[in-house]
């Protein structure tokens, strides 16, 4: 079978010493990264990326590396949800609701243990399903020309748009100024620079990397100022960590159904790891019935959000690999690793790079084994760092960005750039103004522009063109409907919120 | 209210700029129907009509912190921005103890863990990116290393 010589090519990539060193390494820092609050699966996978590339890693290398980053951070998450009450990243939310009271009545560990398994379980089933879906959308992908990818950059920005703000209207404008920034700088097609000011360091273009890291990281520093850091002292005792058999075999069929919605949350474009895990509690709570303690520490609380965000975070590698459309804030970012390797995402990257495909793949089934053994025998480890104080985190997060951005391009303008966007970051914040559009736009409007210019150009400047083929009228549909079916559905997808002490 | 308000109408200035900006870039071609100019005319309206939006139905008020938070944010910010300048002339060590502890100081207010954190990161940080990762730092200023 196909999947069988493909998975032999991956491992063949992934086993090689320097990769399967970079996964523990990644799978390390990544759970670290999402354990801390503050930092979260997009910011530490951004603030990572320009040192990686300093380090001149080859594409597979960098790849598997942020990659591990990422998984791990999915894991973390969990450990200061359930030990602090505080989610250590926007996915682990729903794992509060009931890890936190299970910590609270003395079974702290056994809340880590079950969803650690559960992260373990959707995580590996989501890779296994990516490692079958992808190479078959990647040949629905092949029939996709400059209209349907114009439509479908719309869909992105339509679900990413509607369900990542409270205002529609926010949403749009987030796009709007996102692919405004993304146009600045030199039009390759007609040789103009456009809206520089007349500015020199502006004809290159604003970097991504260098507005990610700003949105991301650098805003994150505003907020702790304006909080001082509310206390993140670890609030309940974690006693001997033992495995609850039992209480995994209950779960069971939990772990497994969230982890099929998490998959599926993940693959729709926009939606991303925090719908799956809202979308599996919500899920179980409903089986369970009035009569499942949900809220009060059960333990199908902890174990359906986290098999469903860890489920989603292998689903959104789908879209982002297949159509080089990013379905969440951490795979936008991963899309910048992609392109600023030169890597374009999309159907031909699965005939022309299998080995980069392959090897990603291979080393996220053997990362899963390693983030099982550092998430359940070995988290106590981990529940030590949670003790870092913001005042020591987030100046070293901001250094370490610095340095990233210096160590890539050398400029003050840059890092000049780079403060604008953390302020930019904050006010947005603030303002309820989402900031994963703006990363959007900066990251697809080349792309977004040069498909419709052509879509133009072969249709004579037909604009009924955009909408002609069925695939593309779909998607326009289903990008009309992302956007505006949440705001009629808001009423009854209200997201809890978290539970005061 | 307020804010929602004042930022919608700022965007549609930008917005307007913007599009009068792409109105001066050549029309397309028959290899280049739509020309430099039609996408961003395309965003810039698209800008225009969100941020009406705003306008016309802004949210309730964010929030905003008292102007003591403001001006420790604006302290923040200035102090990065000094930071940025002096990377490259005054070395790695130096300026970013002293940026570190600024900013470890204004999450937390007290001061001997601050210069202790400011001192650990900066030597550490160091440490980690020159030895460990390769990356060219320099730690005082170039012109103190001969």
């Amino acid at each position: 079978m196909e999947l069988f010589s493909n998975l032999a090519l991956g491992f063949g990539v992934a086993l090689s010493p320097l990769t399967l060193f970079l996964a523990v390494v990644g799978c390390f820092l990544g759970t670290i990264i999402g354990a801390l609050p503050g930092l979260g699966p997009s910011n530490g996978v951004a603030i990572l990326i320009p040192i990686t590339f300093s380090l001149g890693l080859d594409a597979t290398a960098a790849l598997v590396l942020l990659t591990s980053v990422y998984y791990g951070a999915m894991y973390g998450g969990r450990i200061s949800s359930i030990l602090l009450n505080i989610p250590g990243d926007e996915p682990a939310m729903m794992t509060t609701l009931d890890g936190y009271p299970m910590a609270k009545n003395g079974r702290a560990g056994d809340a880590l243990v079950i969803s650690g398994v559960a992260s373990f379980v959707g995580a590996l089933l989501a890779t296994l399903a990516l490692a079958l879906v992808a190479p078959y959308l990647a040949r629905i992908a092949y029939k996709f020309g400059p209209a349907e990818y114009f439509a479908l950059y719309a869909l992105a920005f339509a679900t990413l748009g509607g369900m990542a703000s409270n205002n529609q209207a926010k949403a749009a404008l987030a796009s709007f100024i996102g692919l405004g920034i993304a146009l600045i700088g030199l039009d390759n097609n007609s040789g103009f620079t456009r809206f520089t000011g007349g500015n020199l360091h502006l004809s290159d273009g604003v970097d991504f990397l260098v507005a990610i890291v700003g949105l991301f990281a650098v805003s994150e520093v505003f907020v702790f100022i304006e909080t001082h850091g509310k206390s993140s002292a670890v609030g309940v005792k974690l006693g001997k960590v033992t495995v609850p058999w039992k209480d995994l075999w209950e779960t069971r069929w939990t772990m497994l159904r969230s982890s099929a919605v998490g998959f599926i949350a993940g693959v729709l474009p926009g939606a991303g790891a925090s719908l799956g895990s809202f979308m599996t509690y919500m899920m179980e709570k409903g089986i369970a019935g009035e009569n499942g303690g949900f809220g009060s520490g059960a333990i199908k609380g902890v174990a359906a959000p986290e098999a469903g965000n860890n489920a989603a975070a292998g689903g959104a590698l789908v879209p982002m690999l297949t159509l080089g459309v990013p379905g969440s804030g951490t795979t936008a970012v991963l899309l910048a690793v992609l392109m600023t390797l030169n890597i374009t995402p999309g159907p031909t990257l699965f005939s022309d790079r299998p080995d980069v495909v392959w090897g990603l793949i291979a080393s996220l089934l053997i990362a899963n084994f390693v983030l099982l053994a550092m998430n359940v025998p070995m988290v106590k480890v981990f529940v030590k760092i949670l003790m870092v104080p913001p005042a020591v985190l987030l100046p070293a997060v901001t250094m370490i960005s610095f340095v990233g951005i210096y160590s890539l391009s050398g400029s003050y303008f840059d890092l000049v750039l780079m403060i604008a966007f953390g302020v930019m970051g904050y006010a947005f914040r603030k303002m309820d103004i989402p900031t994963v559009p703006v990363i959007l736009g900066i990251l697809l409007g080349y792309q977004m522009e040069n498909n419709l210019r052509h879509a133009m150009t072969l249709s004579g400047g037909e604009w009924t063109y955009l909408f002609s083929s069925p695939i593309a009228a779909v998607l326009w549909i289903a990008a009309f409907l992302g956007f505006f079916a949440p705001v009629f559905l808001r009423r009854y997808l209200k997201k809890p919120q978290l539970i005061e002490d | 209210m307020k804010t929602d308000r004042i930022f919608g109408v700022v965007v549609i200035l930008v917005a307007l700029t913007f599009i009068v900006s792409a109105y001066n870039l050549p029309a397309g071609n028959v290899f280049d129907k739509l020309g430099p100019k039609a996408f961003p005319i395309i965003v810039g309206v698209g800008m225009i009509l969100s941020a009406a939006m705003l306008v016309f139905k802004p949210d309730t008020e964010p929030d905003w912190p008292a102007i003591p938070t403001l001006l420790a944010l604006a302290l923040a910010t200035v102090v990065l921005v000094g930071y940025a300048y002096a990377l490259k002339p005054l070395g790695f060590l130096v300026p970013t103890a002293i940026a570190a502890a600024v900013l470890s100081y204004q999450i937390s207010p007290k001061p001997m863990p601050a210069v202790l954190t400011g001192l650990g990161l900066s030597v550490g940080l160091f440490v980690i990116f020159k030895f460990a990762l390769g990356l060219s730092l320099f730690a005082l200023p170039r012109g103190l290393m001969g």
